[in-house]
Formats: structure tokens, sequence, C-alpha cells
């Protein structure tokens, strides 16, 4: 049984719906990565999303791809995520997600690497560039306990959507917008509904473009969860106590939004 | 290579190829996709591309016999296919034609795309121009500066010029931006990416666009020899022009050579001879040769010539490569002068710095061939836009 899912089945029997954190894995810095990402979960978030850097995020957005840049130039690697995936784990039960492109995973060798993500306390992987056509491909049957979760946009079709839901595990991720990372939020919210509508196996997570409590509160009735980037890499950019702060300060607000009254 | 037929209907070369991209592009890729099928195989649209090639490209090109080249080798005999003579000055218009005219079936009004050495770009905006569309063309800070002249003549042709400024800011990244600017803005925009790159449909939709080229050659050099040639050499970045000229001789018993840039020599980091040194992975939607570093991400790299200067290849490339149907070889930034220099002074035709990597391979070939055999180089573009890099690194 997934474990991604259980706690999401969890919260939401104690009227609390999720908020997932992503971070460029090694940003700001490597010595702090560890440390700040338990600050994050220890100030309300649900999960951790640690992000693989790669040199061509096609997904993101000019903050994403900056902290990317700046973790590769850290000389941040695979084996550098299962550090700090394992550190986190040791001290925080929360579930960890990789997230990161193909080609780094490809290049790793797509079965060690789910090999040694599940040693290594993740329960998840998201790979925004591997959509259903290249499932098969990618994944060639690997057995994993770990889930894959697949997304879903607002130009998906209907009968995609079903698919996407049959093939993801742990939770569905809905892309809010045509676009990348860290653009500002609009919702279709007749998509959000229908696509919700034919989402019957998984919980639907909303991502892309949310960066408020308020944005939370716009989007909140529709899904199971929120995720957030773009934001709170941007507020961490300086590195320093008083920019983590803030971000912190964030992350619990956000997390108060997510509390069903 | 009998019955060959690449890429299956997943847009798969084998194991190369695919489509490789965030979910939001599915559903525009589709779309495409259909639309290209339908109207490749509708006579009309096929006759309005041909009119068009024939009364505003000037096809077809002519295939010219190098006498005085010939003769300097002594062995082989050797004809240049002119494709620098396409109006805007490389093959790259030939491929922008096709895809303006599926983009106005698609009732796209706005036109984006990547440009390295800004012929592409150019070729783009020229159409754009023609049929009256908003154009908007993703160029690396780097390439702007070193291509100055194409960028004026973009503006000049109406179409405006995004400065890329993030990671390489090359070619490799303008075209990062242009596919994060076609996810955000799918409903409305065509992209018409240059080369046989990409997710599927585009290498196989660019090839059909391209292999003009091909077809061309194949009635000429029967018109001249009656045969068909022993060898044909093209240049390859992502591989269009190579593509157009070798896709409608795949199956017959023609030797193909494909010539990448080698840079400052292969011993080094500063090349992109992408098939003989990369391995596979899977970069800008496609799964092919790639130059990675050892984590898996995309390195930058070099070449003279801004056109070449790209880490991935077209995946049917790859397909190719691994088959060994196509032989692919390399040459350096100062062969690649050097073999300016010459074609200028035997034969009158100043080559662009992407053709000359070509040409710069006949002095391996020749020596190895036969006066009763016959070389076909494909003359993918004319050098005018490269003579500010030639004045820096030529002496006379």
């Amino acid at each position: 049984m997934s474990e991604i899912r259980n706690y999401i089945d969890s919260s939401l029997a104690l009227k609390e719906k999720i908020l997932s954190v992503f971070l460029t894995a090694g940003y700001p810095s490597k010595n702090d990565y560890v440390d700040i990402c338990l600050s994050i979960l220890d100030a309300g978030a649900d999960f951790l999303e640690v992000g693989i850097p790669f040199s061509d995020p096609l997904a993101d957005g000019s903050v994403i791809q900056a902290s990317s840049e700046k973790a590769i130039s850290n000389g941040i690697s695979i084996d550098n995520v299962f550090q700090f995936s394992n550190s986190i784990s040791r001290r925080n039960s929360k579930p960890i997600i990789a997230m990161g492109y193909a080609n780094p995973i490809l290049n790793y060798g797509v079965e060690s690497f789910f090999i040694k993500a599940a040693d290594n306390g993740i329960s998840g992987v998201i790979i925004p560039d591997v959509p259903l056509e290249e499932y098969e491909f990618f994944y060639n049957q690997i057995k994993t306990k770990l889930d894959i979760v697949l997304l879903t946009t607002p130009t998906t079709s209907s009968n995609r959507i079903v698919d996407i839901d049959n093939k993801s595990s742990g939770f569905v991720y809905y892309v809010t917008l045509k676009g990348v990372t860290g653009q500002s939020i609009l919702i279709d919210t007749n998509k959000l509904k229908s696509t919700r509508e034919l989402i019957r196996k998984n919980h639907l997570l909303a991502g892309f473009g949310i960066s408020s409590p308020s944005d939370v509160h716009s989007i909140l009735e529709h899904v199971d969860g929120v995720i957030v980037g773009s934001r709170i890499i941007k507020e961490i950019e300086d590195g320093n106590t008083k920019a983590i702060d803030k971000a912190l300060k964030l992350v619990s607000d956000m997390k108060f939004a997510c509390k069903v009254e | 290579m009998k019955n060959y037929q690449q890429p299956d209907s997943n847009g798969h070369f084998g194991k190369f190829g695919g489509q490789f991209v965030p979910e939001t592009l599915i559903q525009p890729l589709k779309v495409l996709e259909e639309m290209f099928l339908e109207q490749i195989s509708n006579e009309d649209f096929v006759q309005e591309f041909i009119n068009l090639c024939k009364e505003f490209t000037g096809r077809p090109t002519p295939l010219t016999y190098a006498d005085r080249l010939t003769k300097h080798y002594g062995k082989a005999k050797i004809y240049l296919k002119r494709e620098d003579l396409c109006h805007t000055g490389a093959h790259k218009i030939n491929n922008a034609l096709g895809q303006i005219l599926l983009a106005r079936k698609l009732n796209k009004t706005r036109i984006i795309a990547e440009t390295g050495a800004g012929q592409h770009g150019v070729a783009v905006a020229t159409v754009c121009a023609k049929f009256g569309l908003k154009c908007q063309v993703y160029m690396g800070e780097i390439d702007i500066t070193r291509q100055n002249l194409n960028v004026f003549r973009m503006k000049l042709l109406g179409a405006e010029v995004i400065p890329v400024t993030s990671g390489s800011r090359t070619l490799k990244d303008a075209t990062n931006e242009a596919i994060r600017d076609w996810v955000t803005n799918c409903e409305n925009t065509h992209y018409i990416i240059g080369s046989v790159v990409g997710p599927h449909p585009y290498p196989m939709m660019v090839r059909e666009f391209q292999k003009i080229i091909g077809i061309e050659v194949k009635q000429q050099i029967y018109a001249f020899e009656n045969r068909l040639p022993d060898y044909i050499v093209a240049c390859v970045g992502g591989g269009s022009n190579a593509i157009g000229i070798f896709y409608p001789f795949i199956e017959d018993n023609v030797k193909l050579i494909g010539v990448e840039a080698a840079g400052h020599g292969l011993g080094t980091d500063l090349h992109c001879a992408t098939l003989t040194k990369g391995r596979p992975g899977i970069f800008q939607g496609m799964i092919s040769y790639l130059l990675q570093t050892e984590e898996g991400n995309i390195k930058t790299v070099h070449s003279i010539s801004a056109g070449l200067d790209y880490p991935g290849v077209g995946p049917e490339h790859s397909y190719l490569k691994d088959s060994n149907r196509v032989y692919y070889s390399q040459a350096t930034d100062s062969e690649a002068i050097a073999a300016t220099k010459l074609l200028s002074s035997m034969e009158g035709i100043l080559p662009a710095l992407e053709t000359a990597h070509a040409l710069a391979h006949l002095e391996i070939l020749l020596p190895k061939t036969s006066p009763n055999e016959v070389v076909v180089v494909n003359i993918s573009g004319r050098g005018d836009k490269d003579l500010n890099t030639i004045i820096n690194n030529i002496t006379f």
C-alpha cells in the first residue's frame, strides 16, 4: 500500500488537505539543504519534493531553472539526492518524493534509480517529461513499491485523464495552467471540475502557479492538496536566516489555508 | 536497406525519437500530427507547397558539376547540390514554407521559432512576412552578438527577436525557451522547429518538407550521368539538410556520409560531434544521441559554425548510425575554414561554414575514390552570413 496515499487518506480524515513543497536538491547550498527541508516539514509541509537538477528543465520557469543551474554548479548528482533523502527520512517520517527530468534518471539507470530511491527513504517519483506515450518504454515494466505520479493538464482530453488516473499511483498531479512553473495562477474551474470527476482511483493535488494562502483558498475546494515550488525557492534565494524564516512562515500560512473548515 | 519505413506510428525510429514532453504539449502535438498526415496526402496542399517552392524559393535548385574541384582531386566527379541558391540563402526555407502552410490550416495566428546562426530565423521571418503572420524568434544572447547581420534581417522582415539569457545562451536554450513559449501559448501559436529534431511528429514532418532536395538530385544526376551517385555527403548539426538529401536514396546502393563539427578537435571538449562522441539520452522531446555529462546534464558545445553548435541530433540520424546505413565523420573548425577557401577560389561559390564541414570531408573521401565514381555534396547554404567569422580565421 502506498505511503503517500495512506498519508493523504489520514489527513483528509482529519479535515486537512495536503501541502507539498518542492525544493531543488542542494539549493541554496549543499550544506544547508537537509536542515532547510526539515524546517519546511516542521513548518507544516506534508510532503517534500526533492528536485533533481537538470540542465534543460522544459516544464519550469526561470526561478526553478536558476535553482537547477546553481545546484549543478554546486556539483549535485543523483547520489547526493539520495544522501539528502536518506538524512531527511531518518529525522522526519513524512513522505519524500523525487521530482526530476527523464534524462538524468535514464542516464543513472531507471531500475537502479528506483531501487536506490526506495532504499533511501523516497516514496514516490514525478517525471514531467515522460507522458503516457513513453511510459512503457521508459519504465520498462520495472517492479517498484514507489508511487509513480503522472500529470494531467488543462489540455488533457477526457479519455487520457482516465488513462492517467489508471496508471498513476500516490496521487494525480493537476497542472493548473498552460505554461511553466512560476507563472501567475489562472484556474479554469470548469476543466478542473471535469478532471476531478474523471479521477476515480487517485487523489488529486494541484501545482504550478500556487504561491500564496489566497491561491490555496481559490483552488482547495476542487482538490485534495496543493504543491508549491517556485515561490519558496524565490524566498530563500538569498540563503540568509531572515529569508528562510520568511519562507517557513509562508509554508505554515499555506498549510493553515489547507485546513478545511 | 530495403523497405525503409521509419518512424513507426508513435514516432519511434527504432529505439530513438518519441514524445518526451510535458503533458500540456501532447494535445497540440496530436493535433499537429493529424493535420500534417491529412494535408501531406491532400493533392491541393502538396501542389501549393510545390508551387511556392518553385515561384518563391526558386526551386529546383541546380546540380552543378564542380569541374575545377574535380580536377584538383583528380579522382571521382564532384557535383554540388545548390541549396545556397534558395531564396534566403539556405535549405531552411523548404521546411519553413511547409510548416507555415500547416499553421494556416491550423488557424494559428502567431508563429514562434528558435534560431542559432539565424538562417532558420530568417526563413521563418520571411514566410511570416509573406503570409502576414506575427513572428517571434528566440535566439541566444551569444548568437545575437555573433550573427548580428541576421538579427537585423529578421527585424527588417518584421519579426521580433527575443534574446535568450538562460543556460548556454545559444541554440540549445533558444529551443528550450521556444518550447516553453509553446507550452504556454499553444492555442494560437505554431512552433516552427528548424531541424529534424524535437518530439514526434517534428522529425518526420521536417524530413517530408526537406526531402525535395534528394528527389531533385535523383532526377538531376540521371540527366548528367544516367546513373545514381556513389556517394552523397552532407553536414549534420540537427541534420535537416542531410536527411533531406539522404532520405530519397536510403533504399538505393549509394554511400551516405554525414559530417559533424569536430570544433577544436575530438580530443577536446570544444566540439559538437554528437553521433561520434555522444551517447543516447532524452532531450527536447526525443531520445537521440546527446553530448552529456556523467550526470546526464546536457553539455555546452562548440563549433565555429553557429548552425552546427547543438548538443543533440535528429533521432533518425541516431537510427541511421546504429543501423550502419549512414557513415558519420567529422571536420574541425580549421578544416572547415580551409574548405571554405578552396571552394570559393576553385568554383566561385562561397559556402556557409556549416556546409564547409561536408566539403572538408572530400579531403578524406576523394583519395579513396576512382575517376569513374560520382560524389554529390549538399551545399546547404551560402556563406555571406559568416564573413565576419571567416575574416577573423583566415590568412592569405
